[in-house]
């Protein structure tokens, strides 16, 4: 029943291998191990997020002006409010996942199990909100035009408030339909069309005096450089190419593609290290449960897992920093 | 080791009576920092604008107080203060000398392309 060979002969025996220079077991080790090429993996990413960053330092986009909505409070501009909520569960979720090994080394199966339980549910609030996050960011909110320098241009009013396409642009009849599979070339298909074309956008923007453009250039007080009603009407006619609305791994209304890119792949990488945890801790909860680690008369398990969760929570924190506070 | 936490933070600053205790301690220590970084964040006071080192002060403040919950949670979450000095050296220096050296060599190399853009060697303004 016991596959893990538990003794080898060689307790004791300082060079017959029986010294434990580290007092550490293999699992935990090895663990430890994983989560520094782990680690790297990660620095990995966010350092080619600075690189990218510092290229286009003048342009990047602003994370406080990016990230405002929070699920129930509708059109309110409320930057950071929701990921430090996020942040939170997530810093929760590690304590309940902490407590869990305290109580596994005290050998008390039923807090063991309790707060595995709740730290299971931390992460799957959290895995929830990163999704709606997603899907807000893909979504987008107030829709841009992209030049054909790549550069994207976003609207706003006299008093520097952004102004969404649909305030100012009315749409008119087009004849032109996405392009399906079904009813034209069976091997190419396009995404779907923007609810505007550049025209339409030049039109509302010369019958609205009070709408200006802004672009991505950040001025000397950090903010984005807003042209003036010749300027906007000149660069619109132009540059404007393509009427973007919200966020994909092609184009980004709120600035830089490479943006949207990092975004996607950063914090998805690190949601989908969020899953599998969510997914070994059910595995270890179970195992809780059947009261395996009970008979094992050790909850070292627990603390295994506990390591790869607490590491999630780690990488968070920078992801945290260097996303939305930096 | 199991049984043989060390129950202080802060240099023996603060001292917990049991581990349970101290983990929670641990949890206001971090819940406080962040909500100064969040607060930072939400006003970016002016006075913190100013540039030390090529960055602000604001972004100074940020990274290093990450730093500081990154400690806590390696130190007090994941047991690293319970450790051998020896596992905490091969998984912290390793990880911490692999990760400047990576930030230094591609921050440098980025600063430089935005130099050539920003020089007039390439147009992106069109």
């Amino acid at each position: 029943m016991n596959t893990t060979v538990v003794n080898t002969g060689t307790e004791g025996k300082t060079w017959g291998g029986g010294n434990e220079p580290l007092k550490a077991s293999y699992g935990k080790m090895m663990m430890w191990f994983f989560i520094v090429s782990d680690a790297l993996t990660f620095s990995g990413f966010l350092a080619a997020y600075g690189f990218s960053r510092f290229k286009f330092i003048e342009s990047w986009p602003i994370a406080d002006e990016v990230f405002t909505h929070v699920p129930f409070l509708h059109g309110q501009e409320l930057p950071m409010i929701y990921v430090a909520f996020m942040t939170f569960i997530l810093i929760m979720s590690s304590v309940t996942m902490v407590l869990a090994v305290d109580a596994g080394h005290k050998m008390q199966k039923t807090k063991v199990t309790w707060y595995m339980f709740l730290t299971i549910i931390g992460g799957l609030i959290f895995v929830g909100s990163q999704a709606w996050e997603w899907a807000t960011f893909i979504k987008g909110d107030y829709g841009a035009v992209q030049t054909k320098g790549g550069n994207i241009l976003q609207f706003v009013d006299t008093d520097g408030h952004r102004v969404a396409l649909s305030d100012f642009v009315v749409a008119e009849h087009k004849d032109r339909t996405a392009h399906e599979r079904k009813n034209g070339l069976w091997f190419v298909d396009e995404g779907t069309l923007p609810t505007y074309t550049v025209d339409e956008v030049i039109h509302g923007l010369e019958s609205h005096e009070n709408v200006l453009v802004r672009t991505q250039m950040i001025n000397e007080h950090g903010e984005k450089t807003v042209l003036s009603r010749e300027e906007s009407l000149k660069q619109l006619k132009d540059n404007g190419k393509l009427v973007v609305e919200g966020a994909n791994l092609h184009v980004n209304e709120y600035g830089s593609p490479l943006f949207a890119d990092f975004f996607f792949f950063i914090t998805g990488f690190h949601g989908f290290h969020v899953f599998s945890g969510v997914v070994i801790n059910i595995i270890i909860f179970f195992n809780v449960i059947l009261g395996t680690y009970e008979r094992r008369k050790s909850y070292e398990m627990v603390e295994k897992v506990g390591l790869y969760w607490h590491f999630v929570d780690l990488v968070w924190v920078f992801v945290f920093t260097f996303f939305y506070l930096v | 080791m199991a049984h043989a936490h060390k129950l202080e933070i802060l240099r023996g600053l603060v001292k917990f009576k049991s581990n349970t205790q101290k983990i929670w301690g641990v949890l206001v220590l971090l819940s406080i920092v962040t909500a100064v970084e969040v607060v930072l964040g939400i006003y970016k006071p002016e006075a913190l604008m100013a540039k030390v080192l090529g960055m602000k002060i604001l972004n100074w403040i940020f990274i290093i107080l990450t730093i500081v919950k990154a400690y806590y949670i390696t130190w007090d979450f994941m047991h690293m203060r319970d450790e051998t000095k020896a596992l905490r050296r091969m998984v912290v220096w390793t990880a911490v000398f692999l990760i400047c050296y990576l930030i230094f060599i591609l921050l440098q190399e980025g600063g430089y392309i935005e130099g050539v853009y920003s020089t007039g060697f390439v147009k992106r303004d069109f």
